[in-house]
């Protein structure tokens, strides 16, 4: 029942907030507040109990979850309004809960208008995003999914800046929409022909996950299903050539906007191809690893040269983000221990970096009234607080040890190279380009020559509050990272089994040959 | 006191943490009172540490304190655990005595500046990182360390921030280090994949059964933690980081880069002995790597103007005497000199310091000169200082630890890198003596007002004192870590040797004495002859490294990051959605709303679809 509450608790919320404002302009920001603590406790309270140390799925047979709900939904088509719950979930889950708080926090003073239509879009969003980290039948996932598409795009196209001479906030907004929503209909086919490729098979009309993950299928079908799941996902991570809408998106999105989209919906793609893409295709993925990997590897080093050359500082964000998630794409497909465990480290560490960095951009627009690096400069004489605490978050996002991030990026690199040399040599030279654009932002936004040398209105209680709970959590990720490695452990070990058992020949795929695609 | 190692390290830590917490809001004597004491309270636990050690010396000559697990991911199982040992014992005793008395000079040094505490707060998270480095018991915590005194040396090279020179010399260092360290990461993931340990001590003890000598693998990565070392230790090709490093104040160059962080690639080669003794090329290559480097860097150094930069490049050129005695395996001897060139080159930067602060802020040593009597402190440290760095016979320390290098090398029938050791010997020497006569000496240039105070001289009496024979004369408790070099015991040529490299240093400053006191007409022909000029340039441009890594590296990057600026993947993107725009122009076109079009267009429509169907 607890898992309903996660995802009710924001839509209830959400509702709250838009009807609230008529009676005050704060109230829908507490309510909204609130409703993020209440996820997080809860999913903390879900931490706290819960026994994550079991294997799911497994190589044979269907898994447990350590928590789950099912009703029918609509029982003629199969489909069920299910959830289940395993450690990489619930981490992604407290992420979401986390950042979530965060989001409410950062936008305390720059959303004015429709405050309460704001948070219900903001807190619909999240819902929606847990909803896709719980969902366990595929017709409700791909719902969640799209659910969680609809208030972003409110989000940017309401709330969003438009950048004098750029691209405008409206423009973004569609371009975010029409990136995710075709990968998304690609998606669909690919899940309304499994279910299809299943009914053949078995008879029975089905959408849960746990029954489709071992459909037997041939070599061919199952290489073209997972393709259309990996559409989706390489939009959503995002994967390059995929990846436009997102430096659009996060040039105009409100801060929350920004710092939602960068630190959890993106998370969403990596997760999903954990959790969907991986273990239902298995031997398509093992076959496309390389691929998958090399793709990683562009988005590297892709991400890291744009990220060098912009000057709108959250744009430079959002390609930094780019180049991380091409570790995270490298580690999924490598399918090693050590590079999966990397993976989950490196998708909180940089759900937590760069939801920092964009509250830092955040609080420097609301100060100087642009994000323009040209126009900044020696910022680190009108400021005490702001230049360190955006120096840590760089040296975040260098990959220096002691923080999260090395954590993530050592455990991605350890674990690929046993899988793939070649690759994972490419892939560390990010580490060179990861210190070159980091420090030319610290360069271009904080050091050489003060503009002026009046002293600009520092960090309050509320942002200093605000920044330094992620900075104590990115040290505690980069010293003591075992907690959250043995949360995910199984679910892990899980999708490494499928990487030992995926290459082996195809077992299934020669009773099956005859069936062809539908 | 072993059980209080981690003090060791959490003193600095805790001052790093009080005084960035304090930023602004403390006095600068309370600063001083937190910055250089926890260095001290440090220097203490590790000298008390160091005596229990010795002492009760364990079987396995090591003492282990494991703090917590890092982390636990299958087969990977770092830890926080430090390890002391005759070794590392060694590298602590040099970061925290001479960084003792760096960081008191320094509260003399930088007193007044607007950054006095967060000055204080990065050189002491610097120490703390450094202490990581040697003490960490695995290749994993070392390179936390590693990592974390590269930021350091970026925060404090770039500490005089509104200056853009200082940012890119800050980021030069750390990006051109990074590129060693990227290197160094590879080569762990290649340890782990071959051994499935990062465990120093454990990785030592399996390696030499798991690879056979001279194999590929262990060679591979030899050379990559090389590659790792290069970059921290500022050798060929890796090298021209350092003299832009000397942007940062003067305190700074003492401590990171001249007497700890720049050694580190010595001591991490030191630490993989084994691997490196696994893979012959690799540490014939050590070798060489420094006999050309110690020569490059005399070249260069003899026709330099800045102060700084002429002991920057005498730096580099000392680590490449280390690197030498590596090649040569003269472990001990190596580590011996990485000691007292820690002395010495301390004691050089800091009268620098002195000499600069005197001079107001000038550098160029040729607007200086006839300092000697002003400035008597410095003046002495100088010729101390400067007779340790050209070794001169008998009465330096740096003579006992570079004679040693070269006999080893000898000894060990290593006589290309013998040579190169005795003439580089030579050339420092001569740009020894040449930057003291050029200050010191000669017509008063400059108005110059002398330091006072005990954080001004008792830094530099102490470290005078250690510069001379009394240095030469510590014993370091290398003989459970690092096995004898091959002269070890002494032998029928020593004393040739010694007498031999003793005259040559003697010689180089006579010759300088001859070109650089008095008039020097020579020098000044020389420098406008036609085959002086070209040559001086090219000295003065370290060989033109710089130029050709910026055409190499730096222009084609940047060529490649301006010509994409606009991300031409999003540009074919987009031009698909252009041109379904366009499709759309020309069919809303056709919506004119006459019925005779439509009622053409559906009749020549029909016509079409006919003709296909009876003529195919």
């Amino acid at each position: 029942m607890i898992l309903i509450w996660l995802f009710m608790v924001p839509f209830i919320g959400g509702l709250l907030c838009w009807q609230i404002e008529r009676f005050g302009v704060t109230l829908p920001r507490w309510v909204a507040l609130t409703t993020m603590f209440i996820v997080l406790v809860l999913s903390l309270y879900l931490w706290h109990t819960g026994d994550y140390s079991q294997t799911l799925l497994g190589s044979h047979g269907n898994g447990h979850w350590v928590e789950q709900f099912s009703v029918p939904w609509i029982p003629q088509l199969g489909i069920s309004f299910s959830f289940g719950l395993d450690g990489l979930s619930l981490l992604m889950v407290v992420l979401t809960g986390l950042l979530g708080l965060m989001a409410v926090a950062c936008s305390w003073k720059e959303i004015a208008r429709n405050v309460g239509f704001f948070h219900l879009n903001l807190m619909w969003n999240l819902g929606g995003v847990i909803g896709v980290f719980l969902a366990t039948d595929l017709f409700l996932y791909f719902f969640f999914w799209e659910m969680m598409l609809v208030p972003m795009f409110f989000l940017i196209a309401l709330w969003g800046h438009n950048i004098p001479g750029g691209t405008s906030r409206v423009f973004a907004a569609t371009k975010f929409f029409i990136f995710t929503q075709a990968s998304g209909l690609v998606m669909l086919v690919s899940i309304l022909s499994l279910v299809f490729v299943h009914y053949r098979a078995t008879g029975t009309l089905t959408f849960a996950y746990d029954a489709l993950l071992h459909t037997p299928m041939s070599a061919a079908t199952e290489y073209w299903l997972m393709l259309g799941f990996f559409v989706a996902f390489a939009v959503k991570l995002p994967v390059v050539p995929v990846h436009s809408w997102l430096p659009d998106a996060h040039s105009q999105a409100p801060t929350a906007g920004s710092v939602d989209l960068a630190g959890v919906l993106l998370k969403t793609a990596a997760y999903s191809l954990l959790r969907f893409a991986v273990p239902l295709f298995p031997h398509a993925s093992v076959s496309f690893a390389p691929v998958a990997m090399w793709l990683g590897v562009i988005g590297i080093i892709y991400g890291a040269l744009l990220a060098f050359s912009q000057n709108d500082v959250k744009r430079m964000v959002a390609y930094t983000s780019i180049s991380h998630m091409g570790f995270v794409l490298v580690g999924i497909y490598a399918g090693t221990e050590q590079a999966l465990q990397g993976v989950v480290i490196q998708m909180l560490a940089h759900g937590i970096s760069a939801g920092a960095l964009f509250i830092l951009c955040g609080e420097i627009q609301e100060r100087l009234h642009t994000r323009d690096l040209r126009e900044m400069g020696g910022l680190w004489a009108n400021f005490s607080y702001l230049p360190p605490i955006a120096l840590f978050f760089a040296a975040a996002s260098l990959g220096l040890p002691g923080l999260g991030n090395f954590v993530g990026e050592f455990l991605i690199l350890l674990g690929s190279y046993k899988a793939a040399p070649v690759v994972t040599i490419f892939a560390t030279s990010g580490l060179i380009l990861a210190a070159v654009y980091s420090l030319m932002l610290v360069q271009r936004a904080f050091l050489g020559k003060p503009k002026n040398n009046e002293k600009l209105s520092d960090l309050n209680a509320r942002e200093v509050v605000t920044v330094v709970t992620l900075m104590l959590l990115l040290l505690g990720l980069g010293l003591y990272p075992q907690p959250v490695l043995d949360l995910s452990r199984a679910s892990m070990a899980a999708v490494q089994e499928i990487y030992q058992s995926g290459s082996e020949p195809l077992a299934a795929a020669s009773t099956t040959t005859t069936m062809g695609s539908p | 006191m072993l059980n209080l190692l981690f003090v060791v390290f959490l003193s600095p830590l805790l001052g790093f943490i009080v005084l960035s917490l304090g930023r602004g809001r403390i006095s600068q004597n309370l600063a001083t009172v937190i910055g250089v004491g926890s260095i001290g309270v440090s220097a203490l636990v590790t000298l008390g540490a160091g005596i229990q050690l010795l002492s009760h010396m364990p079987a396995d000559g090591a003492y282990t304190q494991v703090l917590w697990q890092w982390m636990e991911v299958g087969s990977f199982t770092p830890r926080f655990a430090l390890r002391l040992d005759g070794l590392s014992l060694t590298m602590c005793g040099v970061i925290t005595g001479v960084g003792f008395l760096i960081h008191l000079f320094a509260s003399w040094y930088m007193r007044g500046d607007e950054g006095f505490t967060r000055f204080f707060s990065y050189m002491n998270l610097f120490v703390a990182s450094m202490l990581f480095l040697v003490l960490g018991d695995n290749l994993l915590f070392l390179y936390f360390g590693w990592e974390g005194v590269g930021l350091c040396s970026y925060l404090l090279i770039g500490f005089w921030y509104q200056d853009p020179a200082n940012g890119s010399a800050a980021r030069k260092a750390f990006i051109v280090t990074r590129i060693g360290d990227t290197f160094m990461a590879i080569g762990l993931f290649l340890l782990f994949r071959e051994l499935g340990t990062l465990d120093i001590s454990q990785a030592m003890a399996t390696a030499p059964g798991h690879f056979e000598v001279g194999g590929n693998t262990v060679t591979a990565i030899a050379f990559l933690l090389l590659g790792g070392a290069v970059g921290k230790s500022a050798q060929l090709p890796l090298q021209t980081w350092l003299p832009d490093a000397m942007a940062g104040p003067t305190p700074v160059s003492a401590l990171i880069h001249a007497a700890t962080m720049v050694t580190a690639g010595v001591y991490l080669i030191a630490r993989t002995r084994v691997l490196f003794e696994l893979a012959p090329l690799a540490l014939h290559w050590v070798g060489i790597i420094g006999a050309v480097t110690l020569l490059i860097a005399g070249f260069t150094a003899l026709v330099q103007t800045d102060i700084k930069r002429i002991l920057a490049y005498s730096t580099m050129s000392q680590i490449g005497y280390m690197f030498l005695a590596l090649g040569a395996g003269a472990w001990q001897a190596a580590i011996f000199h990485l000691m007292t060139h820690a002395f010495f080159k301390a004691l050089l930067f800091l009268s620098a310091g002195a000499v600069i602060l005197a001079c107001h802020h000038e550098q160029d040593i040729f607007k200086m000169g006839g300092l000697r009597k002003k400035l008597p402190l410095p003046f002495w440290s100088f010729i101390v200082g400067g007779g340790a760095l050209c070794a001169v016979p008998y009465l330096t320390a740096g003579f006992y630890s570079k004679d040693e290098i070269l006999w080893q090398a000898y000894a060990g029938g290593h006589l290309n890198l013998f040579l190169a050791g005795l003439f580089g010997a030579f050339l420092t020497s001569i740009y020894t003596f040449r930057l003291i006569f050029t200050v010191f000496f000669g017509k008063e240039h400059s108005a110059a007002n002398s330091g006072h105070g005990l954080a001004y001289t008792l830094p530099l009496i102490v470290l005078l004192a250690l510069s001379t024979f009394i240095g030469g004369q510590i014993h370091l408790p290398l003989a459970l870590v690092l096995p004898a070099g091959p002269g070890e015991g002494g032998g029928a040529d020593e004393t040739k040797i010694a007498l031999l490299s003793g005259s040559v240093a003697v010689i180089g400053i006579a010759l300088a004495a001859l070109l650089f006191l008095g008039e020097r007409k020579f020098v000044k022909w020389l420098k406008n002859s036609t085959l002086g000029a070209p040559l001086a340039a090219f000295f003065g441009a370290a060989f033109g490294f710089d130029w050709l890594y910026d055409k190499l590296f730096v222009q084609p990057f940047l060529w490649l990051v301006r010509v994409n600026k606009s991300d031409y993947l999003d540009r074919a993107i987009m031009a698909g959605a252009g041109s379904l725009q366009s499709l759309n122009g020309v069919l809303t076109k056709t919506q004119t709303g006459r019925i005779r079009w439509y009622a053409a267009s559906v009749a020549l429509g029909a016509v079409l679809v006919i003709a296909v169907a009876v003529l195919s």
